[in-house]
């Protein structure tokens, strides 16, 4: 068990260490999203430009434009607060920032509400430049953060402050925009991100145990959005599942029903949070309350399936 | 010391070039284009190192156009200073030109797209922060809209560099006293404007900003303030050069039709 947020911190120090050019700009909250590893080590390449969410990506998009690569880290739901500079200054002008939104997801627990990012996905995926990252864990997290520095232009990372399980393998690859599939299967596919990844992964040995073969397929990278292998297993399972911590609308499980719908209809049930702000609680008992844990998929699975002609 | 004649002659060809060009478009924004003409002026005829044959030379200096309605006063000094030729001044804000409505970095000598006002300081402070990190001892130069000043992101922005000591940086504000629907002072009351930044610990002046010898003297000055950004304040004319735009908040965002043209061209060519 690990946080991506974790992940995260070791491997921007990494980064730091090889490659002068990351700059790290911090919303004061270093201490919790790890972006501290890296200002303990490179003090003169780390700024706290203070609670300036909006000032933070303006600036980091100065700093690119000089050939820097600018890492900005605050809480997923604080980012909300800077749509508008993410849009213009970030977007429009392509700058090459990457975005760590930590804290994210209703799992984040008694800070309730308005520390839970709900909606991030809906509203970075709708950015054009924009890419969008969701780690299933700490190991892919440290991998992502590593490749996403490489890759030009804006990219939201989204991270979790709880420790998850481990699912994916240090020795694989992680490769932008192509999803991973975890575990094989034809009865139906699940499609998850972040930590529904190993919930998903739990569900599917419960299944299994029933007979029902499901496929579960690690969805990291939400935009640009893998739809090779969301027809694939269109056609091949012929039902789907989709499972993340962010709101119905507009998030993972929107991504997959617009590949859908245009290219391979076929049945699908999200697993997310129902157009409701979350509330305070220890993480898996709002994970429960609100309908995300391993049962829920599993019970979605068997729903889609029947849906099935 | 550059030519002051030579300079109020350039501002009055560009007046006339802004007018013919935002005419020529349909719709534009006239009173905030020709409330930053001098500014304009002094910073791309004197103060910066602009080099329109190399517009990407790492140690150029560096000018954002925070106030990104006013394209077209930034796009006609540009292809004055030969980034582009003027005759593409008539593609302005036209289908597939790289013109647009507002700032655009698509434009040769354009350093930063704009348009959503409060942006464009944070910006510039983090080129000027990537100055200091890469050690180049480049300039960047913000010029701000007085309307702007009422968005928060700039008051983040100019603590920001405050505490960073961003002795390169230097913004400008275009104080003409009207936004959009009417004056700054009832809408939202920004005096005394260069007393709040010197609060917030900057070098500051308060300025005429359609003087070249007030502009250049600031100008220069900001360069040698020691670990202070600086800040002017600009006091100007919106809408000035032409009588009837001077001080009306109804030419802010407003194209002149044929007849308005022809009268405000006249006005302009007399004073030559």
């Amino acid at each position: 068990m690990k946080a991506t947020r974790d992940g995260f911190g070791e491997a921007l120090l990494q980064l730091g260490r090889k490659n002068g050019d990351i700059i790290v700009l911090s919303g004061d909250l270093e201490d919790s999203t790890r972006a501290e590893y890296f200002k303990k080590e490179f003090p003169a390449r780390f700024f706290n430009l203070g609670i300036a969410e909006q000032d933070i990506a303006g600036t980091a998009a100065g700093l690119s434009k000089v050939g820097l690569i600018p890492f900005i880290c605050s809480f997923a739901a604080f980012w909300a607060n800077a749509y508008g500079v993410f849009r213009v200054t970030l977007c429009y002008n392509n700058c090459n920032v990457k975005i760590a939104g930590t804290h994210s997801g209703i799992s984040v627990g008694p800070d309730g509400a308005t520390a839970q990012a709900l909606e991030d996905f809906a509203a970075m995926r709708a950015l054009p430049n924009m890419s969008v990252v969701c780690p299933a864990d700490a190991i892919e997290a440290a991998k992502a953060t590593k490749v996403i520095a490489g890759i030009d232009g804006p990219v939201y990372l989204r991270l979790g402050r709880e420790a998850v399980p481990l699912v994916t393998m240090e020795e694989k690859p992680f490769v932008f925009g192509k999803a991973d599939v975890l575990k094989e299967g034809d009865s139906a596919t699940i499609i998850a991100c972040g930590h529904m990844v190993s919930e998903s992964l739990k569900a599917a040995e419960k299944l299994s145990k029933a007979g029902i073969r499901a496929r579960v397929v690690n969805m990291h990278t939400i935009k640009p959005i893998d739809r090779e292998q969301i027809i694939k297993a269109a056609k091949e399972t012929g039902a789907l599942v989709t499972a993340e911590e962010h709101q119905v609308n507009g998030g993972l499980g929107s991504a997959v029903a617009e590949v859908l719908a245009c290219e391979c209809p076929a049945p699908l049930e999200m697993v997310a949070v129902r157009d409701k702000f979350g509330e305070s609680g220890e993480g898996e008992e709002l994970l429960k309350k609100y309908n995300l844990k391993e049962d829920d998929i599993a019970e979605a699975v068997k729903k889609v399936i029947l849906r099935k002609k | 010391m550059p030519d002051i004649k030579d300079f109020k002659q350039k501002a009055r060809q560009l007046r006339i070039d802004i007018l013919e060009t935002i005419a020529n478009a349909g719709s534009g924004h006239p009173g905030g284009s020709l409330s930053c003409v001098e500014i304009l002026i002094s910073l791309y005829f004197y103060k910066l190192r602009p080099v329109p044959q190399n517009p990407a030379w790492a140690d150029r200096d560096r000018f954002i156009m925070s106030k990104g309605h006013a394209s077209a006063a930034l796009y006609t000094t540009l292809a004055s200073c030969g980034y582009f030729p003027k005759e593409e001044l008539r593609n302005f804000r036209k289908l597939g030109s790289r013109l647009q409505g507002h700032v655009y970095a698509g434009v040769p000598g354009v350093e930063f797209s704009t348009g959503a006002l409060g942006e464009g300081l944070s910006v510039a402070n983090g080129m000027a922060l990537g100055a200091k990190i890469r050690k180049k001892d480049f300039k960047v130069y913000c010029l701000l809209g007085d309307g702007e000043m009422q968005e928060g992101q700039v008051w983040e922005a100019a603590m920001t560099a405050a505490q960073h000591k961003l002795d390169n940086l230097c913004a400008i504000v275009d104080y003409n006293g009207v936004q959009q629907n009417g004056p700054v002072a009832q809408i939202k009351n920004e005096e005394p404007l260069a007393g709040k930044l010197r609060d917030f610990g900057w070098n500051t002046l308060d300025i005429n900003g359609h003087d070249f010898d007030d502009i250049i003297k600031a100008l220069d000055l900001s360069g040698k303030i020691k670990d202070k950004p600086t800040f002017i304040a600009a006091r100007t004319i919106k809408g000035k050069g032409v009588s009837f735009m001077e001080g009306d908040p109804g030419w802010h965002g407003k194209a002149p039709n044929g007849d308005e043209l022809s009268k405000a061209l006249e006005e302009i060519k007399e004073k030559i």
